[in-house]
């Protein structure tokens, strides 16, 4: 890097971060504005600036340690990786800009100089742009472990009763887990009939019908009877219109109902208690 | 007056994408909670079948105002492989993944238009409209 463009950088520090952000300002949509308050605005630019000015004083260790925080910290303001990578450019510009304004440099060789500013603040872009990727892939491998955590648990709610509540999207992956829980926990918990309720699943499609029709029918194989539980009347509908023959399952609106049937069916009821308080 | 959103399905999420499109555009038309899942369970069949017979393409959500009358037009298209007998697909009860062959029949009556069109090696292009009644 040019000695007398640092010097200039240094030397015109507030005039350039005004600037700057009126670019950024510029072209910034409507939602940016309203999310990034003008304090977070100005200090983060503030910030961001101290960095580049570190980055030309060589302690290596301590700029991309204050790098590696300054991109987390902007990943977690929210801003769009574009808005972020355009400013950066447009931070080159400007100075670019200013230094043929200010006369620092001369017309013949700013292409040169142009280069060598992009060739210091190549390093910048990368680190948030990396900063970036890996948050939202930490974000999307924490999500599917907590999506797995609910997927398809199996409840022992009785002796002999047990209950599978399905709540949101069935995907393959899913529907394999579903099958998995449902068969290995009939026999552990030794359930006479399984419940699966449906309440939860937005959409009932022939693949998620298909995959719960295999489910019941793997249950049978393992000596239980199942029942399908919490069919909305709307899916109801969806279900006769698609042309899904769900006769074999005894199938019931509420899962309160299917509890009662399920007790019934395992020659039991419910009893309320008289006259003890 | 049409305004269209497409969804390019991809991989299984693309189709709850899909769906949540539909479910929201047919809530803005003011359609009934049993025909809102009437259209997204279509959009599900007709996302899933670009899923997982052509792998890639495109599912498109068109908002119709003909003769005063307001619907909603799902269009899938795909360059895949094509269907090489469209009466067979339309029969109930026959699939070639081992489904439940329930899919493009189940999707014909749950929308009030439907039209089909499909060459081996071209893709196919499926258009479903439901009005608003």
């Amino acid at each position: 890097m040019h000695n007398e463009v640092i010097a200039h950088i240094k030397s015109r520090k507030s005039e350039l971060i005004e600037k700057w952000i009126d670019r950024v300002k510029e072209d910034a949509d409507e939602r940016m504005v309203n999310v990034v308050s003008e304090q977070v605005f100005q200090g983060t630019s503030y910030e961001f600036f101290d960095l580049i000015l570190l980055s030309l004083s060589e302690k290596d260790h301590e700029y991309k340690n204050k790098l590696q925080m300054f991109s987390e910290k902007v990943v977690r303001l929210g801003w769009p990786i574009t808005f972020v990578v355009s400013g950066l450019r447009k931070f080159i510009h400007l100075v670019h800009d200013d230094l043929i304004e200010q006369g620092v440099v001369s017309k013949e060789r700013e292409g040169e100089y142009l280069e060598s500013l992009d060739e210091w603040l190549a390093p910048l872009s990368n680190e948030i742009i990396h900063t970036y990727a890996s948050t939202w892939e930490k974000t999307v491998s924490l999500q599917k472990i907590a999506l797995q955590e609910l997927s398809a648990p199996l409840i022992p709610v009785v002796e002999h009763i047990s209950i599978m509540p399905l709540v949101g999207t069935i995907d393959t992956e899913r529907a394999r887990l579903i099958m998995e829980n449902l068969l290995d926990g009939v026999v552990s918990h030794r359930a006479e009939v399984v419940l699966i309720d449906i309440t939860g699943v937005p959409v009932v499609d022939t693949m998620v019908a298909h995959h719960v029709i295999q489910a019941a029918e793997a249950v049978h194989l393992v000596g239980a009877r199942c029942m399908l539980v919490g069919i909305r009347p709307e899916i109801a509908q969806t279900i006769v219109n698609l042309g899904i023959d769900l006769n074999k399952f005894i199938t019931t609106s509420t899962l309160r109902k299917g509890m009662e049937k399920a007790l019934e069916m395992t020659n039991r009821k419910i009893v309320e208690l008289e006259g003890v308080n | 007056m049409e305004i269209q959103s497409c969804v390019t399905i991809l991989n299984e999420w693309d189709i709850v994408a899909a769906r949540q499109l539909g479910r929201n555009v047919a809530k803005e038309l003011g359609f009934g909670t049993v025909d809102q899942a009437r259209i997204t369970t279509a959009i599900s069949e007709l996302a899933r079948n670009i899923y997982l017979y052509a792998g890639q393409g495109q599912l498109c959500i068109d908002r119709l105002n003909e003769q005063g009358k307001t619907g909603l037009r799902i269009i899938a298209i795909d360059e895949g492989p094509g269907i090489p007998d469209i009466r067979k697909v339309m029969e109930d009860g026959f699939s070639t993944s081992g489904g439940l062959g329930a899919g493009l029949p189940g999707v014909r009556r749950l929308m009030d238009d439907f039209n089909i069109d499909s060459n081996p090696g071209e893709g196919t292009d499926i258009r479903a409209t439901k009005w608003l009644r």
